[in-house]
């Protein structure tokens, strides 16, 4: 199976291909480098004038973008570090994500911002961090983030297709993991249902038994959460029911509500800062949702992200951490 | 009634002056209607400035791409706006020109649109350039901004990509000289076409409140912008005559005084026959009664179903 890396890539080419309007520009990009990840490695070799490498500006980055797609190409930018969104706030809150509601459906911004977010690898507190929660929430901008399970390179594509703005947070370690084999490996014990939609949801159950929770969680974070998922069941004789999100706002709950009707226990995992997060959203809404509902959340401590590897852990949620809340969860 | 100039007819004295006379004739019409409580929130009026709007947007081509500021509605009606859909945005009403979700600052109509974030228009006229450029139409893209937009940094991320990546941009820099109440002079270091040159973009300069003059001077910029495909600046030394917005005017009544003798309509005023001048007043006081009339009556928008579903699934969780 490909690596997310691979996966992404190759849907960046195929589009490229396919749609002259496709145009994708940011720092660092050109080959030989290819962009700080790689992400858009081979693609100013093969389109050298729909490439643009930028200097640092995101700001301009974006807004630029949002001027070429108010007038008919559909551009993607890079952000080199999820980190850096702060810079665009402006461009995505005040401009992107407003323009087609507030100019009354007569314009279209249809722009896809990639950048990749997450910890675990000694960036420290300014490359480290999972902001997407800033973004969530804001009308009229899609938050999307790809994981193992689903296709990220057709998610992309939906991106690049969709006429609203979408922020598409890649996890950094992502990029070197592979697919995962539908019924082979960690999917083995699984009976994966997908969503449907441009951007699905999954709900990964174990067949033959009552799930005793539901675990939800998006991106990267998946990866702890199978394996803590899989270590209850192993350890613990605790069965999971997994909602593994691709758009993470605006929100679909119906998976989330189908998964919580079964056993009104509700565990969110999550990277970005637990106070006022995506989980505490999701748990909001499941509240007002499901009589009876048992809420922990898991998400990282609230401090910036350290830069020593030690103290890093220490802050980012662990599969211990995962597993603790689900036997808290379970009254194990 | 939808009244459409082309912009090639424009250039005679006689549409140049309807022109700011529609302009100066409409906001002092919205000023007055915000006292009646027709008009509520706020507003910018370019009293003082209409010949910017005038004598520019009669240099440019009816297809190209206007980016306008919170201080847009001289700019729009330059442009061939139409006052009834401009009047009805302004209360409100959804036959307003974006069905009056935007108000006074936030405006769209064929090319032309408005934001009223400082700076955020330039990087996306910037971007609006690159696409006309890409997609090989011809058209230039023209950002307004203000001496108060010169505090933004996104605006020199802008500059340097328009410069670098040669693209048809018009930048037209309004100095009214006060950034809401802050005057210039304690609010900007250095010289203002420095900041447009440094980036090796050509920069027109104009200290003058003649729309025939500033006509003129925007059609060199505009004739450089189209032939050398990359981005020109023109920077007009204005005068605002108005508050800021409403009632936020700091400035000495001496003052206001001494800047009247910049009024752009009886600078031009003079080229036209006392006759030709109140026949044209009686034409724009028609036009202007006939769109706020009409516009008073108009219905207010309701929010549309498909947005009311996700808050009615909220307020009633088990339904």
């Amino acid at each position: 199976m490909p690596t997310i890396l691979e996966s992404l890539n190759t849907a960046l080419l195929r589009t490229m291909d396919a749609d002259d309007r496709v145009y994708v520009l940011g720092e660092d990009i050109l080959d030989p480098y290819g962009g700080a990840f790689k992400v858009t490695r081979g693609l100013s070799t093969k389109y050298p004038g729909r490439v643009l490498t930028t200097p640092i500006s995101e700001a301009a980055i974006v807004g630029v973008a949002n001027g070429m797609a108010m007038r008919g190409l559909r551009p993607v930018a890079e952000i080199m570090f999820g980190d850096f969104v702060t810079l665009i706030a402006d461009q995505l809150v005040n401009h992107a994500a407003k323009f087609n509601w507030m100019y009354n459906s007569k314009v279209k911004v249809p722009i896809v911002i990639r950048t990749p977010m997450g910890g675990r690898r000694g960036y420290g507190p300014t490359h480290s961090q999972s902001l997407e929660k800033m973004f969530m929430g804001v009308p009229g901008l899609k938050v999307v983030a790809p994981n193992t399970l689903g296709d990220p390179g057709q998610l992309l594509e939906s991106a690049i297709a969709d006429d609203d703005p979408v922020l598409f947070v890649e996890h950094k370690l992502l990029y070197t993991r592979s697919l995962l084999e539908p019924d082979q490996g960690d999917l083995i014990d699984f009976e994966v249902h997908e969503s449907g939609g441009t951007y699905p949801n999954f709900i990964l159950h174990i067949p033959n038994h009552v799930p005793q929770f539901t675990l939800a969680t998006y991106g990267y974070n998946f990866e702890l959460a199978r394996a803590a998922v899989l270590n209850l069941l192993m350890e613990y004789e605790i069965f999971t029911e997994i909602v593994l999100f691709s758009q993470l706002s605006p929100f679909n709950l119906e998976a989330l509500f189908e998964s919580l009707q079964r056993t009104h226990k509700l565990l969110t995992v999550e990277e970005g800062t637990l106070s006022l997060g995506w989980g505490a959203e999701l748990a909001a809404r499941a509240a007002e949702k499901v009589n009876g509902l048992m809420i922990r959340r898991v998400a990282a401590l609230d401090l910036p992200i350290a830069n020593t590897k030690s103290l890093e852990q220490s802050i980012l949620p662990s599969l211990q951490d995962i597993t603790s809340a689900a036997l808290r969860l379970t009254d194990r | 009634m939808c009244l459409r100039y082309n912009v090639y007819d424009m250039v005679t004295h006689y549409a140049l002056y309807k022109t700011m006379l529609l302009i100066r004739r409409f906001e002092e019409r919205l000023l007055i209607e915000f006292g009646t409580g027709k008009l509520t929130g706020t507003t910018h009026v370019c009293i003082g400035q209409e010949a910017d709007a005038a004598g520019v947007l009669s240099a440019i081509d009816p297809e190209d791409v206007i980016f306008s500021n919170h201080r847009c509605h001289g700019h729009l009606l330059a442009y061939g706006g139409d006052p009834y859909h401009l009047a009805a945005e302004l209360m409100g009403k959804s036959t307003g020109l974006v069905g009056g979700r935007g108000g006074s600052q936030h405006i769209q109509w064929h090319n032309f649109y408005s934001n009223g974030i400082q700076g955020g228009i330039m990087p996306i006229a910037a971007g609006m350039a690159l696409a006309e450029k890409a997609l090989q139409t011809g058209k230039i893209a023209l950002a307004f901004i203000g001496d108060g937009t010169l505090g933004e940094g996104v605006l020199y991320e802008s500059l340097n990509l328009a410069s670098l990546w040669k693209l048809p941009l018009f930048v037209v820099l309004e100095n009214n000289h006060y950034a809401q109440t802050t005057p210039v002079e304690i609010s900007l270091a250095g010289s203002m076409a420095g900041r447009f040159t440094a980036f090796d973009i050509p920069v027109w300069e104009l200290e003058s409140s003649d729309v025939l003059e500033i006509h003129s001077i925007a059609t060199k910029t505009v004739d450089f912008v189209r032939s050398s495909g990359g981005p020109g600046c023109l920077i007009l030394h204005t005068y605002r005559f108005a508050a800021h917005s409403k009632g936020d005017d700091t400035r000495s009544p001496d003052e206001l005084e001494r800047i009247r003798v910049f009024d752009p309509l009886s600078i031009h005023g003079k080229r036209l026959t006392t006759e030709q001048r109140d026949d044209l007043e009686g034409e724009v006081r028609v036009i202007i009664d006939n769109a706020f009339n009409r516009a008073g009556s108009d219905p207010y928008p309701t929010l549309p179903p498909e947005n009311m579903m996700e808050n009615t699934d909220l307020l009633n969780p088990d339904s």
